[in-house]
């Protein structure tokens, strides 16, 4: 079985963010994999090992120059990296980003793809079922379990209730919620493979995109940026077995008691 | 200027559309004089009534979609919509489960953008979007640079809803067609999680926990303290997906929104992801050991103390007063 991964590098979000003057995000920072893109490389890597067979491939859009946060997907046991990479993808929005990986994963006829629901820095949670529809094959979103029978793959689908069963014929595209595996650790070993498993790097013009991607393709623009209204802070104790006593106080003067 | 016209995606609930759909039906009169709704499932043109009502005079009914997840065949329907009549200025879809996946492939079937977290609109000769940035902390201005439809992708309590008083929707069928192998999803069974109280993002008070609890028993003390205050219990991303809770109990970026009258955090840091789905609330009340924790800059009363020791200290309270 041939799973593909879509995995997205993401500045740290530990660090601060910030908007470029153009409104883009600010991505001159060390970029890392995204933590929520992890479940998905777990996922595909148990799914490849139940089947008895396969492998798996991460497809990215980013700049080849640092495809360190790709390097650890591959340290977790992916076998190779496909990355578009091209000063003219610059301000895709998510319709574009979907064009590029529909695009690339096409050439390599997966069984399976996965992604996460949204990553951690846009977290638009379209890019996913765009590829699909692109694809023309079905999706099912927000999976918290994911099993492989035959040609079938059966997910677990979260919804306001409880969850789903949703079942589809493969291919097909999923998306994990984070939490559905536990992502391993790369092993040393793993790391020292990684550093020379491949990453083949493709162009727009490779994917014969021109014109349809970037800032031209996006067709839609940020007019401002303003600080949003803030909440300013109240109160603040230091707990001296006094807290519980001072929230039914305020609870009291709110009048919800 | 009004708009020219403006469709929604309206949901189908239990019994009726969902509060969201609602919220967005309020939101589109606002902005247009010419409002459609789009409905789907064998009881469809049943909530006609309840749509006009919302401000609709069409309500588009895609009819019965069989076992299959909405978004491929609702998708189809809008395009088709779109090829016959023409496209209004917006198309406006809850960002719900469902709502998501019906944006992200109409977007790709349309050749057009979707603007997403949307959470205020406003008319300047075309749709402008307000979506909150880096936790609520800055507000983006978007809009669409071309022709529409713009689909649009608002979340949920960004909106009041508010019955204008129309009279029922007219019904026009609105099939799904040329759905293919995009459609082949279907939901094989369903599973309710059990659940006692109000729901989280209809109650007045929620109580929620997070990593600061130190181990998935001690949630029974928040759910404790949601039952005494007649609340519902929530909880922070980290610990949903450590799989201490379900997640129905997220609140969140990823999770439910909710704006009760109180809000009691306890053990939550206040990541962006977490505020941005509690901050609307009338009152807030965060118990944390980090003087530091971010959620204490939008708290109104701010425990620096331990939820291990604070939370079965207020149980007691809570019950003395019961």
């Amino acid at each position: 079985m041939h799973v593909v991964v879509c995995a997205k590098q993401i500045p740290d979000p530990a660090a601060p963010q910030s908007l470029d003057a153009d409104h883009a995000l600010n991505r001159s920072g060390k970029q890392i994999l995204d933590e929520a893109d992890t479940y998905g490389v777990e996922m595909a890597l148990q799914l490849v090992d139940r089947a008895g067979g396969g492998e798996v491939t991460l497809v990215s859009m980013c700049s080849a120059a640092d495809v360190a946060g790709l390097r650890n997907g591959l340290a977790m046991g992916a076998a190779r990296a496909v990355v578009v990479s091209d000063d003219s993808l610059r301000g895709s929005d998510a319709l574009g980003t979907a064009k590029v990986l529909a695009a690339a994963i096409t050439r390599l006829n997966p069984d399976l793809v996965l992604a996460a629901t949204e990553s951690s820095d846009g977290y638009t949670g379209t890019t996913p079922v765009q590829v699909a529809e692109l694809l023309g094959m079905p999706s099912i979103t927000f999976a918290k379990a994911v099993r492989v029978e035959g040609a079938t793959v059966t997910v677990e689908r979260q919804t306001e209730a409880g969850y789903d069963e949703v079942s589809a014929p493969l291919p097909c595209v999923v998306t994990v919620t984070a939490g559905v595996v536990e992502p391993r650790y790369a092993s040393f070993k793993g790391i020292m493979a990684a550093k020379s498993k491949p990453v083949e790097v493709l162009s727009v013009a490779d994917l014969g995109l021109e014109g349809q991607v970037g800032w031209s393709g996006a067709r839609q623009e940020i007019i401002s940026v303003v600080a949003a209204e803030s909440r300013a802070a109240g109160e603040k104790h230091v707990d001296e077995g006094d807290g519980a006593q001072r929230i039914v106080e305020f609870l009291d003067s709110v009048k919800v008691l | 200027m009004a708009l020219t016209s403006i469709w929604v995606v309206a949901e189908p609930g239990e019994g009726s559309l969902t509060s969201t759909s609602l919220e967005l039906l309020s939101a589109a009169r606002s902005l247009s004089d010419d409002v459609s709704a789009l409905t789907w499932g064998e009881a469809g043109a049943s909530h006609a009534a309840q749509a006009g009502e919302f401000g609709a005079a069409t309500l588009f009914d895609v009819g019965s979609i069989g076992s299959a997840l909405p978004g491929a065949p609702v998708a189809a329907a809008l395009a088709a919509l779109v090829g016959e009549r023409g496209a209004p200025d917006a198309i406006l879809i809850p960002s719900s489960y469902d709502g998501r996946d019906v944006a992200a492939r109409l977007s790709a079937r349309l050749d057009r953008p979707v603007l997403t977290n949307v959470t205020g609109l406003r008319d300047e000769g075309g749709v402008v979007t307000e979506h909150p940035v880096f936790g609520g902390t800055q507000t983006v201005s978007a809009r669409f640079s071309s022709t529409g439809p713009g689909i649009v992708l608002v979340r949920a309590k960004s909106f009041a809803a508010e019955p204008a008083g129309g009279g029922p929707a007219a019904v026009v069928a609105a099939p799904a067609r040329d759905v293919g192998p995009s459609g082949s999803a279907v939901i094989v069974a369903s599973h309710v999680e059990a659940r006692t109280g109000p729901k989280l993002e209809d109650a007045a008070i929620v109580v929620s926990g997070g990593r600061g609890l130190g181990e998935a028993a001690r949630y029974a003390l928040v759910e404790e303290v949601a039952a005494l205050l007649h609340g519902a219990a929530g909880a922070s991303r980290a610990i949903v997906d450590a799989g201490w809770v379900p997640y129905s109990h997220q609140v969140g970026q990823t999770g439910k929104t909710v704006k009760p009258t109180v809000y009691l955090a306890f053990g939550i840091s206040g990541a962006t992801q977490h505020m941005v789905g509690m901050k609307g609330s009338k009152n807030i009340v965060a118990v944390n050991k980090d003087p530091e924790a971010p959620i204490f800059q939008i708290a109104d009363l701010g425990i620096v103390g331990d939820v291990q020791k604070v939370l079965p200290a207020l149980i007691e309270a809570l019950k003395a007063r019961a």
